[in-house]
């Protein structure tokens, strides 16, 4: 297992790896993308209450759940540097920052274009939107902190530190919904219950999360190659890389 | 086919976020891809450059 571990660390070992995996990856995403597409969009019915509104579930939903999920995986990439200062964390988890920016930006636009017809407004500042915006800037500040530390090594560490300290916010964003009062709706699908929707909305809703999901390796995968090739270009493999074939 | 476009109505809230995720979705993939081959010209030019 340590071996497993410390393998998969060395950066031309992932470099190699992810490049091999991404082609199959892509494929089994744009097969759950086009089944949860068609799902959410003509499967599944019109809801009773919000029409056909309610359809921009397939994206919001998955992209909130994803935005939490990506910033969990950058404080544990931040305990590994701080604990064992690998190196591949430390790609992982500039890599990983971008991405859920992104989630958390779509959730957030989602949420707006779903708040109009369905609230009568764009917004409100209660506790699921403002926290799920704290999260938003705690992306940002990473962002911004890893850019603004020219020594990578030392950056990493910064931005480590940042998204352990941040990751309070996670469970605040998940629970908000039942510690306050919100417009937001409460959970639909996460309970330890029955969730409380219809099958034939819940099944591409878990298809759309999954080719999300999917999609997170596959954009890291990618942004890590990329990372890896800049911050490793004096080294022997890289050099290799463009000079053996 | 019309019916499925209008969305009940909802078209505009619907089809915006289905194409804002497209957008973005797409931004993160093409981007570090386009990065990533530009970093492996750059190395090409670099080291046939020193003679290697």
């Amino acid at each position: 297992m340590y071996l497993w571990f410390n393998k998969l660390g060395s950066p031309p070992h992932f470099y190699r790896i992810a490049g091999k995996w991404l082609p199959w990856l892509s494929a089994v995403f744009a097969l759950l993308l086009i089944t949860g597409l068609y799902g959410g969009l003509v499967y599944a019915p019109t809801d009773y209450q919000q029409g056909e509104s309610f359809r921009i579930i397939y994206i919001h939903v998955p992209a909130a759940w994803m935005s939490l999920f990506v910033y969990v995986v950058m404080a544990f990439c931040g305990v590994v540097i701080i604990v064992w200062r690998m190196k591949l964390a430390e790609v992982v988890l500039i890599s990983s920052a971008p991405i859920g920016a992104s989630f958390t930006f779509l959730a957030l636009a989602t949420g707006s274009l779903w708040g109009k017809p369905m609230w009568g407004t764009w917004w409100v500042w209660d506790a699921r939107l403002t926290s799920e915006l704290i999260l938003l800037f705690l992306y940002l500040g990473v962002i911004g902190l890893h850019s603004a530390i020219d020594d990578k090594r030392i950056a990493s560490r910064a931005v480590a530190i940042l998204a352990i300290v941040g990751v309070v916010n996670i469970p605040i964003i998940h629970y908000s919904v039942e510690w306050w009062n919100s417009l937001h709706q409460g959970p639909t699908v996460t309970k330890f219950d029955k969730p409380s929707i219809d099958m034939r909305m819940l099944i591409p809703l878990l298809i759309m999360a999954l080719s999300f999901q999917i999609y997170y390796v596959i954009a890291l995968f990618q942004s890590s190659r990329a990372e890896l090739l800049r911050r490793e270009r004096n080294s022997k493999w890289v050099a290799e890389l463009s000079g053996g074939n | 086919m019309s019916e499925f476009l209008n969305m009940g109505g909802y078209a505009v809230y619907v089809w915006s976020s289905y194409g804002l995720a497209a957008l973005i979705l797409w931004l993160n993939w093409y981007l570090p891809r386009r990065q990533h081959q530009q970093l492996l010209q750059q190395n090409k030019r670099r080291h046939h450059g020193t003679g290697e």
